[in-house]
């Protein structure tokens, strides 16, 4: 799966928990999660559990904790899909 | 039998928010206790006028005190993690609610652990009255850690 794949299914996982619709129309790889689409921190771990189920990859809690813009779960998920 | 006293011990709550008597089961997957709604409790007098039923607000509270948060501070026990500091926060809930509880009556709660990861424990919970008919059913979810 390429970055433009995963970009896209992100989209959809994150979709449901956005706050700020605007800020998601116009989402770039620094658009922070809490920050920016104000997502519910509690909802951050929901998003997680479905990006481990989407992309088959297991997010250990302390990189989970570090993700905190789009760009770094793009990362990390493109990163974890590689080893799997 | 163990009573979990310990764990009631440790509700951060207390009169006239306290909506948990008994613990009967905990375990890592879920946990059942009861509670009886206090006759003359002050809230009967406001909803509704001169016809008291249990606030759904109320049937919530009490799900998520024995479905979560006593739950939650067994899952923090078990995991050797100690509850005080206690930080707690309720975060979500869809519950759908079928039958009225009145005054006096007491009810069973179960919950099943859907989840419990970084510190946000989510769970499914179902109220019975004590006819064991479901009086509310549905997915509680709170932050507990230490």
């Amino acid at each position: 799966m390429n970055r433009t794949e995963i970009e896209e299914k992100l989209k959809e996982i994150i979709r449901p928990y956005v706050q700020n619709e605007e800020a998601f129309q116009n989402m770039t790889a620094d658009t922070d999660m809490l920050r920016d689409l104000q997502i519910n921190s509690a909802h951050l771990v929901d998003i997680i559990l479905d990006m481990e189920e989407e992309f088959d990859i297991e997010i250990d809690d302390t990189t989970a904790e570090k993700m905190l813009t789009v760009g770094e779960a793009i990362d990390i998920t493109e990163k974890l899909s590689q080893q799997e | 039998m163990t009573d979990f006293t310990h764990i009631l011990d440790q509700l951060p709550y207390d009169q006239p928010f306290l909506f948990v008597d008994k613990l009967h089961t905990l375990t890592e997957e879920g946990a059942e206790g009861a509670y009886t709604f206090t006759q003359n409790a002050d809230f009967y007098r406001g909803h509704f006028k001169d016809n008291p039923i249990t606030p759904g607000v109320i049937l919530t509270e009490c799900m998520a005190q024995i479905g979560l948060v006593c739950l939650g501070l067994f899952l923090l026990e078990q995991a050797g993690l100690k509850p005080s500091p206690l930080r707690i926060a309720f975060t979500e809930s869809h519950v759908n609610f079928h039958k009225p509880v009145f005054p006096g009556e007491t009810v069973r709660v179960r919950s099943e652990k859907v989840y419990w990861r970084m510190g946000k424990l989510k769970c499914r919970v179902i109220m019975y009255n004590a006819r064991e008919e479901k009086v509310c059913s549905g997915e509680l979810s709170g932050i507990i850690r230490s």
